[in-house]
């Protein structure tokens, strides 16, 4: 018995119900604007139907990667809706960049971005319902108000629901934006309220939402193989041999083409059943052709790097004050050299696709973080128009950043088409950790200084990174030249070289400030220490007196909100206060990433074998005047911070002979629950634009450990994961 | 060849080869979606479906061994009073970010409580330690879990 997952028609039905009940139309919400140059009344509006039941239907843009975006921008939109939650049914838009602008799962901006535009999508709703309301009773608008999806006319008390208006309402021009009022914040009856997860009743009952879940009569069922030396192509294949497979229906070659983000080479199996494939693949005996890919490693990348240490830099890219002198005259310095390796995201539901290609059309299931991108690529790969390519987003097991990249997207597509069926392709865990785009390693050989008052004088990093044909960075590879703490420190050099790679890198979860924030605040705390001041007082010296530094976009950093977040963990955590036995200690750190201030202190117990237990994390974060979803944002929070822990503690992927050598999660290391402290989250609401919390808690988390293990033990932690080995009594 | 195999209180009939491993059996030739595929070895337990009430992970687990056996899966275990409380709790608690290894870790949990009323935090770490969730919601699977049991859950 084939099942069609939930997710495969919601657009359809979206549709539906807004076309039997009329929908509402706003000039920003994109809908027919691009092509009528302006809104067309009576026109389905893209985020919000209601039917005559009085069931609001709101469509969610972006791509749900567990983040709970599915639940938050409908939340702002039904608040201005002025509706009741329980009224509410969210469906997840389909991909459409002329109907809702970027689709991306990335970069914690979506609260940020979305914040303002969709709680006005919400009020130019209720404003046309109110209108039709007015318009019905022949009464001014001004004498009408809203309240839990009904009208009233306040003079006569007369009432309509919304349901009952929508079509009228439908009807009519959407208000300009510029005339809309939004809510006083302290009326709001759903933002600020925690509110569960939309699809959790299907969630815990096992209901289809994912994209390995996509089912229905006649698909086939699809693996991949490709070289395990990033680059390598088919030499050869016993394509007969996976044939004989019970079930097979087709082995095949791919070529692929060239670069490592698009389609690569490897030979596919398609078969009825999913594991008939995979007894299929085994059978392949592939040989890959050679690539010189294969002479990287990790120990030659370490190897390079310390070398690289000692030579000119390639480039100096930030200067200030003078650090050599400033060095020189430091009443105590250090040197110390850090380094992090490649990390897999490893979300848990492993890459998957469903692709059907049928009258020259190319319809796709997937989970991705990115589906236009996706688009585009298959469009390219296949010599398919953009316009001839559905794609349907369902809920992706995890995210992390690997679904921003639509590789496994690309490979159903060509598969579906080759075979000449529809198919799901899946990956298998093995496939995912040795086929990533990888959080690059890098290292960082560091000098700095304090003068004889105990104040950070001089700041020199010779960062380390790996580099790509063109001599740049990889991707996430790089750091800006206003990484903290530059404009902080006086002397300040920032050097940087470059390691040839031919291993595919790209962004995981807090790109660059997960890797950044573990050297950046445990070289600080080295410092406090060298300093002879404690490691909370040094950091609310180092961000100094004046409350903003930089002036445009990113670059903008509020010393006061991260001096807010600092006192305010502090505080909380009893820093400074609290007695610690033999072995047990306290660290702190902080991190500004994705626009949210951080601050995270650690507590940890080291036993005599060198085996870590963390106690306890206490976070403070400031993300501005309102927490969206306070269920949600928790959530987040407190599994970043165990993310973060769970990569300082135990993850890396290694490259041998150009190829990754851990395969699966017996080797690749996530934390479990034994291991999870409790995380006790404080909010600091400052009078900011809300910002975004998939990725800003995670990068303090690796620091405050590490200099918690430093209080514990008098051991410095500089290279990840750490080594338990290393911190034995 | 075909099977017949006990799942969620129906006879179904399954068409695989010997050594498909029941979680293939369940998803691609029965339509039972609940149960997860991790990593296939084991290690993740998003896979985990009880066979005569004990977690099993039926990634690795063949379906002829099944024979007159049993099994419950994450779309059955509702109708259990044990498997019910579970879910309510995961629900009040909001404890899923992704959901994806969710199905594993009530099915984990829903055993415990079945052998253990009032699990211990030690209990639970015992118990629920071969679940991974990629995206740490540990904190909540364990509140959850006191909540399901009648217990207090620590912040």
């Amino acid at each position: 018995m084939a099942r069609q997952s939930a997710n495969v028609a919601t657009r359809r039905d979206f549709i539906k119900v807004s076309a039997a009940a009329g929908g509402l139309m706003l000039s920003f919400s994109l809908v027919g604007e691009t092509k009528a140059g302006g809104p067309i009344p009576g026109h389905l509006n893209a985020y919000i139907a209601i039917d005559a039941d009085g069931v609001v239907t709101i469509a969610s843009k972006n791509p749900e990667i567990g983040q709970g975006i599915k639940t938050s921008l409908p939340m702002m939109i039904a608040e201005e809706l002025d509706v009741e939650w329980s009224q509410v049914r969210t469906v997840q838009a389909d991909a459409s960049t002329a109907l809702y602008g970027l689709q991306i799962a990335g970069g914690s901006f979506a609260t940020t971005l979305h914040w303002d535009q969709l709680r006005k999508v919400g009020a130019a709703a209720r404003a046309m319902l109110v209108a039709a309301a007015a318009q019905a009773w022949g009464v001014p608008v001004s004498e009408c108000a809203t309240t839990s999806g009904m009208v009233t006319h306040k003079p006569s008390g007369r009432t309509a629901k919304y349901g009952e208006l929508a079509l009228r309402a439908a009807g009519l021009p959407p208000p300009d934006p510029k005339t809309l009022i939004l809510k006083d914040p302290n009326t709001y009856r759903i933002i600020g309220k925690p509110q569960a997860q939309v699809d959790t009743a299907a969630i815990v009952t096992g209901k289809p939402l994912f994209g390995i879940d996509v089912q229905f009569p006649g698909m086939l069922y699809a693996t991949f193989e490709k070289a395990p030396v990033f680059g390598a192509g088919v030499a050869s294949a016993d394509l007969a041999a996976a044939q004989t497979v019970k079930g097979v229906r087709k082995a095949f070659v791919v070529q692929g083409g060239p670069g490592l983000e698009g389609l690569l080479p490897g030979v596919a199996v398609v078969a009825e059943s999913w594991w008939q494939a995979r007894k299929g693949r085994e059978k392949l005996n592939i040989q890959w052709t050679d690539h010189p890919t294969a002479q990287q490693s990790t120990t030659g990348f370490d190897t390079q790097a310390a070398a690289l240490s000692k030579a000119t830099p390639l480039s100096t890219e930030r200067q200030d004050g003078d650090v050599a002198t400033a060095l020189a005259g430091a009443t105590a310095r250090v040197d110390a050299a850090y380094a992090y390796p490649f990390l897999a995201h490893a979300p848990l539901e492993p890459q998957n696709c469903t692709a059907r290609f049928q009258d020259g059309k190319m319809e796709i299931w997937a989970p991705t973080q990115n589906p236009e991108s996706g688009r585009q690529l298959v469009a390219k790969t296949l010599g398919i128009a953009p316009s001839d390519i559905t794609i349907h987003m369902t809920r992706c097991g995890g995210g992390f950043g690997r679904r921003l990249a639509n590789d496994y997207m690309v490979e159903a597509a060509w598969i579906a088409k080759e075979a000449g069926a529809p198919v799901k392709l899946l990956w298998t865990r093995e496939d995912d950790l040795r086929h990533d785009f990888y959080r690059p390693a890098g290292w960082h050989f560091m000098s700095g200084g304090v003068d004889a008052n105990g104040k950070l004088v001089a700041w020199k990093d010779h960062f380390v990174t790996l580099g790509g044909d063109t001599g740049k960075p990889l991707s996430s590879a790089a750091m800006s030249p206003t990484e903290f703490p530059a404009r902080f420190v006086p002397n300040f050099k920032y050097d940087l070289s470059i390691i040839p790679c031919g291993i595919p890198t790209g962004p995981l979860r807090a790109p660059g400030s997960n890797a950044l924030a573990f050297v950046v605040q445990s070289f600080i705390d080295e410092l406090a220490h060298a300093a002879k001041i404690d490691p909370l007082a040094f950091r609310m010296s180092l961000l100094g007196d004046e409350p903003l530094v930089g002036t445009a976009g990113r670059d903008v950093y509020n010393a006061g909100r991260m001096k807010g977040v600092l006192k305010l963990v502090a505080e909380k955590s009893g820093w400074g206060s609290t007695k610690l036995g033999k072995r047990q200690g306290m660290g702190i750190a902080f991190h500004f990433s994705h626009l949210g201030y951080f601050a995270e202190v650690a507590q940890v117990r080291v036993a005599l074998d060198g085996q870590v237990t963390v106690e306890k994390i206490w976070v403070a974060a400031d993300v501005g005047r309102q927490i969206v979803n306070p269920s949600g944002a928790m959530n987040q929070v407190q599994g970043a911070v165990i993310d973060g822990l769970s990569a300082a503690l135990g993850q890396k992927i290694t490259i041998e002979d150009g190829a990754a050598a851990e395969h699966n999660f017996d080797a690749y290391r996530l934390l479990r629950i034994n291991d999870a402290p409790p995380v006790e989250v404080h909010w600091l609401i400052t009078d900011y634009p809300p910002t975004g919390l998939g990725e800003p808690a995670l990068p303090p988390a690796l620091p405050a450990l590490c200099n918690a293990i430093f209080a514990a033990t008098g051991r410095r932690v500089r290279q990840l994961p750490i080594d338990s080995g290393l911190l034995k009594a | 060849m075909a099977f017949k195999i006990d799942v969620d209180g129906a006879i179904r009939q399954a068409d695989v080869e010997p050594g498909t491993p029941l979680l293939w059996t369940l998803r691609d030739a029965l339509g039972i979606l609940g149960p997860k595929f991790g990593c296939g070895i084991g290690q993740c337990g998003a896979c985990t479906v009880h066979i005569d009430g004990a977690p099993v992970r039926s990634c690795g687990f063949p379906v002829e061994n099944v024979g007159t056996s049993k099994i419950t899966t994450i779309e059955g275990i509702g109708k259990t009073a044990t498997g019910r409380k579970v879910q309510v709790a995961w629900s009040q608690l909001d404890v899923a970010q992704c959901g994806y290894c969710q199905p594993g870790q009530i099915m984990s949990a829903t055993a415990l409580l079945n052998q253990t009323a009032k699990p211990t935090d030690a209990d639970i770490d015992a118990a629920m330690s071969g679940n991974i969730c990629r995206c740490a919601t540990y904190t909540r699977i364990r509140a959850a879990i006191k909540l399901a049991s009648g217990q207090k859950a620590k912040a």
